[in-house]
């Protein structure tokens, strides 16, 4: 205790003006509640500033520092201070042309996304029928996909010679709004449906009770209920599609661009900074305003969550058929058809249906061959999966802990903002800015392939956070402290309460680190060496490359890359909730 | 120096609410003290700051003399059973139980957890789901868990409050059996009296976070030290000596005489007054009167009876408690 205390003590009078008085009293309430308190006993300060430092300093080093200097160098010439670049690239109509562009997609995409994903997430979540698993699983598949993949898969589907050719939407609005929804319905129907399944059915039944019609309850009652869901699974949506890139770049061709193709656009065809820095900043403006609106609907949801008992379902009705067959569709038209395309199309060859794409992608040309790339990939997607995790529990582990004070929960707040930041940063800018900074001492690591992993952990350590936090906070904090009173020391705390209680988030993390990494194109595109070719980059460079062959080739490791993904998530889903959302 | 816990003049804030304000108690070796008040009174507070789980802003925790406030929750030694259970869900009821344990070889381990389940009254529930347990079964595991620590001091925090009447009444004979058969010493925090006069060697009534009274129960019962400790402990109406000498008693003038329960008997030489309403109770009726002087006070009658229009009591000094007037 403070040493002062005993002399109050034996002073009772003096103890009540000595909390009282401002100054030192303050300074006594403020430090004296750390020392007392015996969950935080000495010593266990530097842990938590260790824990709080490396994610916080890896971050700084990789991800703000390499942005920043990409940004400077907009407002930056030979000569000094320079705001000419910039505002030119402000006032040319290619860029307003090119905002209102990405603006449009994003809404388009996210109004689209909940409409379809709405009734989804009743079928799925709501409602009981055979193959319903299956049919989850489906609907969760796209989220994880590369975007190269599902570039190419779209592309595949809406070309000319497509199966929907004759619709004459190759390179479209429409191709690229498809595109965004086909990620994306995951995340509504997902983000809604675990919430709708948890909503208590006597609420609705009291409402009715009291003469409510249908249609009225679900205006009245369970729309508001889910609103909270909707609005953070929207937000996220348009953060997605806001800040898309592989996808974008391959169905959009040169009309249908975002700001984030455009960056990459002016980096790596035009070699004009100031522009490519000016579009970064309106970027981040962009996506600072969607990762705020997404923030302040989670915060929301967990709340609303906290409020809703056990799942809550019932079988098919009659009454359940219009959102059965539009789901239908939905997952027909817009999910299965697609990938099917991409699987059939990459087993046509000169010399009819047969294997021959796959073949070819053993052939080495001078150039690594796509089995040498995939073997690159999944080299470099294990090492991002680590740093990504290891970081991932250390942000968790922080950001679940429940502060007492006002002023350690505000920080909290705000370290909860800033590791979300490079969900919505261009990966592109990462990608970038790495490459002007990263090259030189006092880091130089230009010429080392460890660069790349560190990207894919960046851009994947959101997603990682998000897995794991949600089961890390729903831990009841009486269970630490039940723990504590029984003796565990802090150490057999994690050991015995929160990592086996975690570990199905865990799961789930080590998924998305992996599945994020390997299909990781916008950072990886600036990174990867010819020699040392990652397969989203590889895919990229065959489809961007003339003749039938190649194109063949690119589906073939469109597939290979998508199955790969695809069975990295289904194992991790298999010890991982169904549950809990990802983000 | 002292022996067990010692509290001393010990404050808790909750940023500007003062939850504990300056309790001093002690709680000897075996001895189990409750800790009785409505909710908002601090009671919880107290016992968290006991058990290091809430800072405390001033004053001192010691064990057998030795000041506690360098001392992290696991280093204490005392086990805290919470209201309900907060049992660790990816345990079984043995793991659960065995918790403590981990130190200890396996079979002895077993051994122990079976004696305690035994203890409990679950004897053959080791490899039961916590989440298949009964709110009551849940608090007998509990109960096994702290007990399994074997802790300095077991603290209690309204452990009884989630379950129904009827089981409680049962659950605290287990409880107390439980502490017996050990000898451990607890601080039993409840809103409930009957609980902890049943309970505790000595109870300590805290109001707004100030310990108004800490005493032996009958003591308590017999001699609260004031008007609020009385009219928690469900003392009603208080009446001055002029106003029971309308009732025709001569009480100590300059006392205020608190009424019990049974303070006001039937009898047909006494006073008239008119009955309001009665509530029927478990073998017995509660008349509401209105006494002579205004104040609303309750008939305990035997048996189940029709309201009657009025009735003629008298005061029985043995069921009053004598108060100093404010």
């Amino acid at each position: 205790m403070n040493p002062v205390d005993p002399v109050q003590a034996s002073a009772p009078p003096k103890r009540d003006s000595a909390t009282e008085i401002s100054g030192a009293g303050a300074r006594f309430g403020g430090a004296e509640p750390r020392a007392g308190r015996g969950r935080r006993p000495l010593g266990r300060g530097w842990v938590w500033a260790a824990v709080a430092a490396i994610p916080l300093a890896f971050l700084a080093v990789f991800f703000v520092w390499p942005v920043a200097a990409l940004v400077s160098r907009g407002f930056f010439d030979a000569h000094g201070f320079n705001l000419s670049g910039v505002s030119e690239v402000m006032l040319a109509p290619r860029t307003w042309r090119i905002v209102g562009q990405t603006l449009a997609q994003a809404v388009v995409a996210t109004i689209v996304a909940v409409l379809l994903g709405v009734p989804g997430a009743y079928l799925l979540y709501r409602c009981r029928f055979p193959g319903r698993r299956l049919l989850r699983a489906v609907v969760a598949v796209p989220f994880v996909l590369p975007s190269v993949v599902v570039g190419v898969a779209f592309r595949s589907l809406l070309a000319e010679t497509g199966p929907l050719g004759f619709l004459g939407l190759g390179e479209s609005f429409v191709a690229v709004v498809a595109a965004l929804v086909f990620f994306n319905y995951a995340v509504v129907v997902r983000t809604v449906g675990v919430l709708w399944s948890r909503l208590d059915r006597r609420i609705t039944e009291a409402a009715r009770s009291l003469g409510a019609s249908r249609t009225r309850v679900w205006w009245t009652v369970t729309l508001p209920a889910l609103a909270p869901a909707i609005a953070s699974s929207a937000a996220l949506t348009f953060l997605f599609c806001a800040s898309a890139f592989g996808v974008v770049l391959i169905l959009g061709g040169a009309s249908w661009g975002t700001i984030e193709t455009e960056i990459w656009y002016q980096t790596t065809q035009l070699l004009d900074l100031p522009a490519a820095a000016a579009l970064s900043i309106l970027q981040l403006v962009v996506v600072a305003a969607s990762l705020l609106a997404a923030d302040l609907t989670r915060a929301r949801q967990e709340r609303a969550l906290k409020l809703a008992g056990s799942p809550v379902e019932h079988r098919l009705r009659p009454a359940d058929v219009p959102a059965a067959v539009l789901t239908a569709v939905v997952v027909l038209v817009g999910l299965v058809a697609p990938m099917a395309t991409l699987v059939w199309r990459s087993l046509q060859t000169a010399s009819g249906v047969g294997l021959g794409n796959y073949v070819a992608l053993g052939v080495a040309d001078g150039l690594p061959s796509v089995w040498q790339a995939t073997l690159n990939s999944l080299a470099t997607a294990s090492v991002a999966t680590v740093i990504a995790l290891t970081l991932g529990v250390m942000v968790s582990y922080l950001l679940s802990r429940r502060p007492t004070s006002a002023t350690g929960r505000r920080v909290l707040r705000l370290a909860d903002a800033a590791f979300m930041l490079p969900l919505g940063v261009s990966a592109v800018t990462v990608g970038f800015g790495f490459l002007i900074t990263l090259n030189r001492p006092p880091l130089d690591l230009r010429s080392s392939w460890l660069l790349i992993p560190i990207a894919q952990a960046i851009v994947a350590l959101p997603l990682v956070v998000r897995s794991l936090l949600p089961t890390l906070r729903a831990i009841d904090p009486r269970l630490h402290q039940a723990a504590a009173t029984l003796g565990a020391t802090p150490a057999r705390l994690v050991a015995t309460i929160d990592a086996p209680l975690a570990w199905r988030g865990f799961g789930l993390a080590v998924g998305f680190a992996f599945a994020t990494s390997l299909g990781e194109f916008g950072a990886t595109t600036f990174l990867a060496r010819p020699d040392r070719p990652t397969l989203p980059v590889e895919i990229f460079r065959l489809i961007s490359r003339p003749g039938v062959e190649n194109l063949g080739m690119a589906m073939a490791a469109s597939v290979v890359l998508a199955v790969l993904t695809a069975s990295v998530m289904a194992a991790a889903e298999s010890i991982g909730p169904k549950e809990v959302s990802p983000w | 120096m002292v022996a067990g816990l010692g509290v001393d003049e010990v404050v808790v804030r909750y940023g500007e609410l003062t939850a504990v304000d300056q309790v001093s108690l002690e709680v000897a070796p075996g001895e189990v003290v409750a800790v009785i008040g409505s909710s908002g009174s601090g009671k919880s507070s107290l016992l968290r700051a006991v058990a290091g789980l809430e800072p405390i802003v001033a004053g001192h925790l010691s064990w057998d003399g030795v000041d506690l406030s360098r001392v992290p929750v696991h280093r204490r030694g005392f086990a805290v059973m919470f209201q309900d259970g907060a049992l660790f869900p990816h345990l079984n009821v043995g793991g659960n139980v065995g918790y403590a344990l981990h130190r200890e070889p396996k079979l002895d381990r077993a051994t122990k957890v079976a004696e305690l389940l035994e203890l409990v009254g679950l004897a053959g529930y080791a490899d039961r789901l916590v989440t298949e347990l009964s709110g009551g079964q849940a608090q007998r595991v509990a109960l096994a868990r702290s007990l399994a620590a074997k802790p300095r001091l077991l603290m209690l925090d309204e452990p009884l409050s989630a379950l129904d009447a009827s089981l409680r009444e049962r659950l605290v004979e287990v409880l107390a059996a439980g502490l017996r058969a050990t000898d451990t010493p607890a601080l039993y925090v409840t809103h409930d009296q009957d609980e902890a006069f049943t309970i505790a060697d000595r109870v300590a009534v805290l109001s707004k976070g100030r310990l108004l009274q800490l005493a032996a129960p009958a003591e308590l019962w017999r001699h609260p030290v004031d008007r609020e400790v009385a009219e928690f402990l469900g003392y009603r109406p208080f009446l001055t000596s002029a106003e029971t000498a309308e009732l025709g008693w001569g009480s100590p003038p300059g006392q205020l005489v608190a009424l019990g329960p049974d303070a006001l008997v039937l009898d047909g030489n006494g006073v008239e007054v008119a009955v309001l309403a009665a509530v029927v109770g478990r073998g017995e009726t509660g008349l509401e009167v209105e006494l002579p002087t205004g104040q609303l006070a309750t008939v305990r009658v035997k048996g189940v009876t029709e309201r009657p229009a009025r009735v003629c009591v008298r005061i029985d000094p043995e069921g009053c408690a004598l108060l100093p007037l404010q």
